[in-house]
């Protein structure tokens, strides 16, 4: 009796579980939630694992997007993936919102944003941090950085503060994103050292993760042994490179945003990268009807979009001077900092030459 | 009466049911005190589920893997072992299908499975070392599949970023072949002619195109009926569980219990493995990449066998559930504003109730017991 | 001592119990029990296991809370919350599975829970060791307070036992089953102490199914069957066939009834056996052995001496570094489990629950726990589920396990006797040439006993070949033909049955030697 009815009652239920599926599937169920009727233009952002709270660009694109809204009449809104596998379907769920403009904040959801560009052409896209280069459908806006002009002006700085002749740098992960960091720091180093007529070491090392502050840590603490200045890009992982510079009582330079609230008295200054604004800019281009598809945007010191901050208590008014300076100049054009080893190459060659003052 | 009542509440179904109404509950109360709307929010949340036919599809999709770690867990402990490991096969499973979908590149009839083998073959052997090293030197499976997940995790990094598999300006591999996809018509619908079908037909339109459309949920149905098969209908599913809830008396009776340990952990590594072989081919992404911190398809794995209470059937909708619950936690999060923080509690809390709902039984006897003493 | 109406509470009694009920579940322990214990007396709780006797003592010493009666001490009724309330009243108790820390020295153990610290909270060691020394003395108790518990014998251990009941002082002390682990002489000087104690004004409860030392120790017995109080007894008026009869509740046979042997030829043979335990400690040394068709072999011996290495050394989960195991001539020592069992062996292991059967599987599945990759169980590496349903009728019928229609009950919820009906049964149906019963009737009520005793003799009657290994030497008295003393790994002397007595063979059990012969 009891193996009857409870076999009834799976029967039932997988058949209830069949209907209702095979109905959904046809037509749909919706429940009324009261936020149907907000038509204002509508910009959402996608983030990748990193999420809203890690510190660096995906922060800084949220804040971007909250001034939007403070400013405009605009509805903006976010969602995280965990899981790569959700890039895809959470980009979907934002296009059937009718979401005016989506963003894909960092180089992991280019893919995804070009193949939904694709499935969805009417709907339009903005990738930050990376560039889909020529292949850029007509729906997609990209927005990129000049990192390696601000990491040239902290590497100038690093190298004009320096009083062991050692400077550092670590980086998260390689990659072209991290390059621009690398190279930008090196030639400021060297363009400096050739000011100063001496030779200034620089010690290069990889976390291997965007995350791991313990690892960040303990290759820092290695480096504070000859060096007194750090330069960090690798996220996560630098929040333990500022730990030692802490623990040691040396300089350390920032990356993405001011990060001297972490340190006050070792963040030397920081490389800002102010993805927010970007976003905030392009935006405002797609509200006011401006047709950026198809297009990249670059951004450097001459659109304020990377720099060092205003204030940096800890650095010699006379190094901040000569770093406004020099600023000026790349924003001129008069300097141009490589990106990459190759630009680095040339550059360094040009150095000797004589050929950048 | 009381006694027929009691025997519903009793049942399996049931009580993972009140379970999941009871997290539901107290997830609406959290809701209610960080400042959302529950009734809104769960408005949203179903909608997200079922307001499109896409999304069902897209739950299910997005539920396959979570249902094969899930039935990889659930196998394990069926044998009394605890394969916190589902995570790193899963992770090595997806490496080996990479690689292999990579290098080779024939006609899809003898890709696909050659990708999917090489997948799960990897995720068997992971899991087999676990196996091996508990049964000849006792080493605790726990112990050793958290080593194994750390080692997965950054194996997976140094192959994405391995020179001949990286692809430049991006944190991954190349994708596989197209031939080793198990994807729906991948080709055909990204055509002229697929797109001019598709745009007649708004609802084919809607789960084919815009979603990675695969059969790979049939497929672990039938892998989940065949667990289950062997679990309750074979000589060595008798074995394994005879080694699960007694080792010394399976011993005793002459049952080979260490060997058994390594055979559970290569099957359940095998269907870590599928699960990893699959998410990777039935994906319109199909790269391995850097991987920061752990994606948990083998972690949520754990809940599902837990919520299915270790029945492999019952990891299919354990699996749909859960895959649903997160599907909507993230529509949660753009409509309302909700942090992820606190869809993770909310899932959380349902996990949490469903894990303790092996005390309702307990509650339905006392109260039982009260009422007949009264009569009495 | 027949009564027909309750006692009066009086201030003469230490402890008396009215109308105490206890509910498990749905099942109902206690029902209404009274009990009246004397001051300074020793009193007896007889029942059969099961019956509820260790309930009601838990009950007194707070483990469990009683579901309706009072409990009074000394004429006051009281409310006993937890043991720590018990033992502010002065009950102390000893239970059958000692609460002892392996690592721990004897007075460490005996201290335990209740070290007597200066205003620093340093244990003030000096103070305790003096008053330990104290209760020792007085009542005659031989115990080295610096060796640690795991160097010592069990004898030795439960007088800790009992010193940390004196030392919390107790006034009332309850043992649950206190001879069930001792060889015949450490049941003396236990019983020893008991008087020893009486004389000193303390009232002790035993809890016991073992008549004989009732008859030797207590003064009046309280007996209780299936949870109901049946009488209480002035013991002297009593013969051990009535209180046994008053405890099952039908007439019983005490002796076993059985032929003389007619041993056959040798089927299973021990020679210089040497095993190494998993720690590296020889355990089996030299031990040799063998058993001919047709006869009950008893290995008598005190727990820890080596038989279960042996056991496990014949199974193969031990590895055996010299000697041989021979059955029908055949080799089978390192091999494996399967060999062993597909040689004609048939083992019924001690502690059904933890070796000998599966209980969260149905009967059905445990019925065919040895069998189910023979045919027809095993159809093509399925299994034939209807099959093995016939066969389990069969074994539930024939071996009179009880509820008959319980197949796909878990074995779980069988009673023990009829749990150890089935794997009996299950290990005869396999037709074994030798059969090893490793204490068959440890947990079982008398009737089950009887029932347990008479199929092993059956058995030997149709020429199978029996090894009987248990720690009650009664019931290896009683069945074997031969009796081997088993100590320190070796077997130090065997006895035909007629020469054998408890005497002899209990002082080979405590490792002395064996004047009559020399088998060493």
């Amino acid at each position: 009796m009891r193996n009857i009815i409870s076999k009834i009652g799976v029967t039932l239920l997988v058949l209830s579980f069949v209907g209702i599926l095979a109905f959904a599937i046809n037509t749909g169920f919706k429940i009324a939630t009261g936020l149907e009727d907000d038509n204002r233009f509508s910009v959402s952002m996608v983030t990748d694992g990193g999420g809203i709270n890690d510190q660096s660009f995906q922060e800084s694109s949220w804040k971007g997007m909250q001034e939007l809204a403070k400013e405009t009449d605009v509805k903006v809104s976010y969602v995280e993936c965990p899981q790569t596998s959700d890039f895809l379907s959470n980009i979907d769920k934002l296009a059937d919102e009718n979401t005016d403009l989506i963003w894909g904040i960092g180089y992991k959801l280019a893919d995804t944003i070009e193949l939904a560009a694709k499935t969805n052409p009417e709907i339009n896209y903005a990738l930050a941090d990376f560039s889909l280069g020529e292949k850029t459908p007509e729906n997609v806006t990209c927005a990129v950085f000049r990192s390696e002009e601000s990491s040239f002006v902290v590497g100038y700085i690093a190298a004009m503060t320096t009083k062991t002749d050692c400077v550092g740098f670590v980086g998260g992960i390689k990659g072209l994103v991290i390059d621009q960091f690398e190279y930008g720091y090196l030639a400021g180093v060297k363009y400096a050292s050739k000011k100063l007529g001496k030779n200034i070491d620089v010690k290069i090392q990889y976390a291997e993760s965007f995350t791991d502050s313990a690892k960040g840590k303990a290759i820092a603490m290695k480096m504070y042994d000859e060096c007194d200045v750090i330069f960090h890009a690798a996220g996560g992982a630098g929040v333990g490179v500022i730990e030692a510079a802490k623990e040691t009582g040396n300089y350390v330079i920032g990356v993405d945003k001011d990060q001297s609230s972490l340190a006050p008295k070792n963040v030397l200054t920081s490389a800002i990268k102010d993805v927010g604004k970007a976003v905030k800019m392009i935006s405002i281009k797609a509200l006011n009807g401006e047709n950026t598809g198809g297009k990249t945007f670059s951004y450097g010191i001459k659109e304020h979009c990377v720099g060092i901050p205003a204030e940096n208590p800890n650095l010699d008014p006379s190094v901040y001077k000569s770093a406004i300076e020099i600023q000026r100049k790349i924003s001129d054009g008069k300097i141009v900092s490589p990106g990459n080893e190759k630009d680095y190459n040339e550059f360094i060659n040009k150095l000797s030459r004589g050929e950048i003052i | 009466m009381t006694r027929s009542i009691s025997r519903i509440l009793k049942s399996y179904f049931m009580r993972t049911f009140i379970a999941v109404l009871l997290g539901f509950v107290v997830a609406s109360a959290i809701l209610f005190i960080t400042g959302y709307n529950p009734s809104q929010c769960m408005a949203v949340m179903f909608n997200a589920v079922f307001s499109r036919p896409k999304f069902i599809v897209n739950v299910i999709l997005k539920s396959t893997p979570i249902i094969l770690t899930g039935l990889s867990v659930a196998f394990a402990f069926k044998m009394g072992l605890f394969n916190i490991g589902a995570e790193g096969q899963y992770i090595v499973s997806t490496i080996a299908a990479a690689i292999a979908g990579l290098v080779f590149n024939f006609h899809p009839i003898i890709q696909v499975p050659l990708v999917i083998m090489s997948g799960v073959f990897a995720g068997a052997i992971f899991g087999g070392i676990i196996g091996f090293l508990k049964s000849k030197f006792g080493i605790h499976e726990v112990i050793t599949s958290i080593m194994l997940n750390w080692i997965a995790l950054y194996l997976c990094n140094y192959i994405s970023n391995l020179a001949c598999f990286h692809k430049p300006e991006s944190d991954g591999t190349y994708p596989i072949n197209e031939s080793g996809l198990t994807l729906f018509m991948y080709k055909w619908k990204f055509s002229e002619e697929g797109r001019s079908f598709l745009k007649n037909n708004p609802v084919l339109n809607d789960i084919i195109l815009k979603t990675d459309f695969n059969f790979n949920f049939i497929l672990a149905v039938i892998i989940a009926i065949v667990v289950w098969v062997v679990i309750y209908k074979t000589r060595k599913g008798y074995e394994f569980r005879a080694c699960g809830l007694n080792p010394d008396a399976a011993q005793n009776a002459g049952i080979d219990v260490n060997k058994n340990i390594i055979y559970t952990m290569l099957i359940s590594g095998a269907l870590s493995g599928l699960a990893g072989a699959l998410a990777l081919t039935g994906s319109s992404n199909p790269v391995i990449h850097v991987l920061p911190v752990f994606e948990n398809y083998g972690f949520n794995g754990l809940s599902v066998a837990l919520i299915a209470g270790s029945s492999p059937i019952g990891c299919i909708f354990a699996g749909v559930m859960f895959s649903a619950l997160i599907y909507a936690g993230q529509s949660l999060q753009f409509k309302l504003g909700a942090p992820s923080e606190i869809v993770n509690i909310m899932i959380g809390t349902i996990v949490f109730f469903v894990a303790l709902s092996v005390i309702i039984p307990m509650i339905v006897d006392k109260i039982v017991e009260k009422e007949e003493r009264k009569s009495a | 001592m027949e009564r027909g109406i309750a006692l009066e509470i009086s201030k003469d009694y230490a402890v008396q119990m009215r109308g105490i009920s206890k509910f498990f579940g749905n099942f109902q322990a206690l029902d209404s029990v009274d009990l009246d214990v004397k001051k300074g007396e020793t009193h007896a709780i007889l029942g059969e296991n099961g019956a509820g006797k260790s309930t009601l003592m838990n009950i007194l010493y707070g483990l469990y809370g009683a579901d309706g009666g009072t409990i009074y001490l000394n004429g006051e009724p009281v409310y006993i919350k937890n043991p720590s309330v018990a033992i502010s009243y002065g009950i102390g108790m000893v239970h059958q599975h000692f609460m002892l820390v392996e690592k721990f020295t004897v007075l460490q153990n005996i201290i335990l829970g209740n070290e007597s610290t200066d205003k620093f909270g340093i244990i003030n060691m000096r103070k305790a060791r003096k008053k330990v020394i104290e209760i020792i003395k007085r009542y005659g108790m031989n115990v080295d307070l610096k060796k640690k518990i795991r160097n010592i014998s069990v004898g030795m251990q439960q007088k800790v036992e009992i010193l940390k009941a004196l030392y919390r002082g107790a006034e009332i002390l309850i043992l649950d089953e206190p001879t069930a682990v001792l060889t015949p002489q450490e049941v003396d000087e236990l019983l020893e102490i008991i008087e020893n104690l009486k004389k000193d004004g303390k009232t002790v409860i035993i809890i016991t199914h073992k008549l004989k030392e009732i008859k030797k120790s207590s003064k009046e017995c309280t007996i209780i069957r299936k949870g109901k109080f049946v009488d209480c007894v002035n013991v002297k008026d009593e013969s051990e066939q009535s209180l046994a009869e008053k405890m099952v509740g039908h007439k019983v046979k005490l002796l076993v009834d059985k032929e003389k042997a007619t041993p056959g030829e040798v089927v299973f043979e021990i020679k210089d056996l040497n095993v190494k335990s998993e720690r590296g400690i020889d355990v089996i040394k030299n031990l040799s052995m063998s058993l001919r068709k047709g006869e009950i072999y008893g290995l008598a011996g005190v727990d820890g001496n080596g038989q279960k290495e042996l056991m496990e050394a014949l199974i193969c989960r031990l590895y055996v570094e010299s000697g041989k195991i021979l059955i029908n001539g055949k080799e089978i020592q390192n091999t494996s489990t399967r060999n062993v069992l597909d040689s004609k062996i048939s083992i019924i292991h001690e502690d059904r629950h933890r070796y000998g059967c599966i209980l969260g599987m149905s009967v059905a599945d445990n019925a065919i726990l040895e069998k189910y990759r023979e045919k027809p169980f095993n159809a093509n590496g399925f299994l034939n589920y209807d099959e093995r349903d016939k066969y389990t009728e069969k074994l539930i019928e024939k071996y009179d396990v009880r509820p008959s229609k319980c197949k796909y009950t878990k074995i779980r919820n069988l009673s023990g006797g009829n749990q150890q009906k089935l794997v009996i049964g299950r290990e005869i149906e396999n037709d074994p040439d030798l059969l090893i019963a490793i204490q068959p009737t440890r947990g079982l009520d008398v009737g089950a006993i009887e029932y347990v005793h008479k199929v092993l003799i059956d058995l030997r009657d149709k020429g199978k070949a029996i090894l009987l290994i248990s720690l009650e030497l009664d019931e290896i008295l009683d069945l074997s033909d031969r009796i081997g003393v088993i100590y320190d790994g070796s077997i130090v002397g065997e006895f035909d049955q007629k020469e054998a007595n408890e005497q002899n063979v209990g002082l080979l059990m405590a490792g002395g030697k064996n004047n009559d012969e020399e088998h060493i």
